[in-house]
Formats: structure tokens, sequence, C-alpha cells
């Protein structure tokens, strides 16, 4: 059995990515807010209780576009069903843990921190998720602020180079998954070919092409792979 | 400027809803089999189309160095690069690519 001290530093040195990651990509958001003329409190709002990207960016283009806000919030439903998904595959590999910690883990949840977690080997626990997601939190506020008050300084290419990376973060956490399981590839593949079926032929709104990419390749996984692979985690 | 604290609330309750909700209802329960393995494969499937959407969503001047960026963070994490080292490979393509072009 680790001690809690002992997986509280395993989940800062997981979450030590999604840190430098996120910071950049709050700077975009807080630049952003501010071009859409919304106020610097708001905008620091939006980060400390929302805390979801995708929803944030679509937020400031659709009030931009002025859009109403009951449209907007269904929307972000929408977008946000996938980490229902994702919060039902953590919950199942948590163990012993107090009913008090589930909102704060909950609320934690995001793609990124999500598929750290998922790709760890074995039991999850709780301070190792805090971690995690605390301090990838507290980056995503602090660029908020930053990008809010000072990313108008930044050249245009530096901005951009950092936005990729959250997708070099995504197929730097499958590719060594892939490694070990050949499995893995064609789940990734199936999905990843779904997803832009549906974008090609649009057949479905983004956020849900995303939901109907990941569960139908989950449960093609489920008829085509064998059995016992992936099974138990190690 | 006008107060978004209603928008931003309203945006609150549906996404910490969707996060929330599982954990309570499957918190220490067991599972069917099938099901587990169903959401054990979720990882991998949302994995593959998250990066696919990060292709497919990225403006059409940034589609070439988006792969790019891609492609090396794949190339430094298959030869067993960290996170971080594979991030930032793909940060200085990226951004090298877009510098020379």
């Amino acid at each position: 059995m680790k001690s809690k001290v002992h997986s509280f530093q395993e989940g800062l040195i997981a979450g030590l990515p999604l840190v430098i990651g996120y910071f950049p990509v709050a700077m975009a958001f807080g630049l952003l807010a501010k071009t859409v003329n919304i106020s610097l409190l708001d905008s620091c709002l939006f980060s400390l209780l929302v805390f979801a990207g995708a929803s944030q960016f679509m937020a400031l283009d659709l009030i931009k576009a002025g859009i109403a806000m009951g449209d907007i919030v269904l929307a972000t439903l929408l977008l946000n069903l996938r980490h229902a998904m994702m919060s039902a595959s953590l919950a199942v590999r948590l163990t012993d843990v107090k009913k008090r910690w589930l909102p704060l883990l909950a609320f934690g949840i995001t793609d990124e921190s999500f598929a750290v977690a998922a790709v760890q080997p074995g039991k999850l626990s709780v301070p190792f998720l805090l971690a995690l997601q605390g301090f990838s939190y507290m980056s995503w506020v602090a660029g908020t602020v930053a990008g809010y008050l000072l990313g108008s300084a930044l050249p245009v290419s530096v901005k951009t180079a950092l936005g990729v990376g959250l997708y070099a973060m995504f197929t730097a956490i499958l590719v060594p998954e892939i490694r070990k399981s050949a499995n893995i590839l064609w789940l990734a593949l199936l999905a990843g070919m779904i997803y832009a079926a549906n974008h090609f032929f649009t057949l479905l709104p983004s956020g849900w092409g995303l939901i109907a990419a990941i569960i139908l390749a989950s449960l093609a996984g489920l008829l085509l792979l064998p059995g016992k692979a992936r099974e138990e985690q190690p | 400027m006008t107060s978004h604290l209603p928008l931003i609330l309203a945006m609150l309750l549906v996404t910490f809803g969707p996060r929330l909700l599982p954990w309570l209802l499957l918190a220490k329960r067991p599972l069917p089999p099938l099901l587990r393995r169903f959401l054990l494969y979720i990882p991998y499937t949302a994995l593959g189309a998250l990066i696919v959407k990060g292709v497919l969503e990225a403006p059409a001047a940034m589609t070439a160095a988006t792969l790019a960026g891609i492609a090396a963070a794949a190339a430094c994490s298959w030869y067993r690069g960290g996170l971080v080292s594979s991030v930032s490979a793909a940060i200085i393509a990226v951004f090298l690519l877009l510098s020379y072009q």
C-alpha cells in the first residue's frame, strides 16, 4: 500500500504536462474574452466555476454571435455529456473513497485530466487525483488572468504553437498504450474514423459526434476484441 | 459591459452535472463485466476521437502544422519520451513550421 504523500507527489508529476499545457490555452481564453468585451471578473468566474476549455471557448463564440443564453447552455450540456462517460469510467477504478471527496474530484474531470488518470495502472487514489486536478485547475485560472492582462503582447506564432500542445498531449498519452497492445490502436483508430465520418458528412453536431464516436467504437470493441483484453489493469 | 453571471452559473450546472452524476451512481458498486469492459475501452476511443477532432477542427492554414505537431509528439513518445518532452517537441515543431513557411 502506497503512502498518501507518495501518491500526491505522483499526481503532481503526472499533472505537470497539464499544468504546462493548460496555461497557454487559458491565456488564449483570457485574451479572447477581453476582445469579446467580457469583464476580468466574469472571465475569471468562467475559468473558476465552469473549468471546461472547449465549452468556454464555444461560449465566447456564441456570445459574440449574439446567441440566446438558453441555447448556449444547451450546447454546453451536449458538449459535456462526454464527461459523464469519462467520470463513469474513472468511478469504477476508485476504491475506498469518502463520499465528501466525490464532488471535488468530479469537478476536476476534464478531457486532459481524465486522459492522464485513465492510463495510470492499477487503482486510483484520492490524493493522486486531487494533485493532478488541483494543480491543473490553478494553472487554468492563473492562465486566464495572465491572458486577459498581458496576452496581447505575445506573437501569434507562439500562441498558435502552444494551442497544438493539447493534441500533442493526447497523442503522447495514447502512443505508449498502443505500444502495449494492438487492440488499443484499433479502438483509437475506429473512434477517430467514426468522428471523421461524422465530421465530413455532418450527420450530428460536433459535441454529439464525439459522444457517438466514443460509444460506437467502444461497443465495436466489445463485439470484436477478445474478452479478456485489458479487462484487469496490472 | 454586461454581467454574464447567470450564464456562468447555468454553465456550471451543465458542466458539473455530467461530471458528478456517474460518481454518485457508480462508486463502490460492482459492475457487470461487459459494462466494465465498455468503460475501460473509453479512454482509448476518447483519445482517438479527440486527436482527430483537433486535426479536423484546426483552421485550414493550421492543418499541416497541427499534423506535424501530433506526428512529432507520436514519434517522441514512441521512443519512450515522457509527456513533457513529447509536448515540447510538438510545440517546437509547430513553431518552426509556422516561422519558416
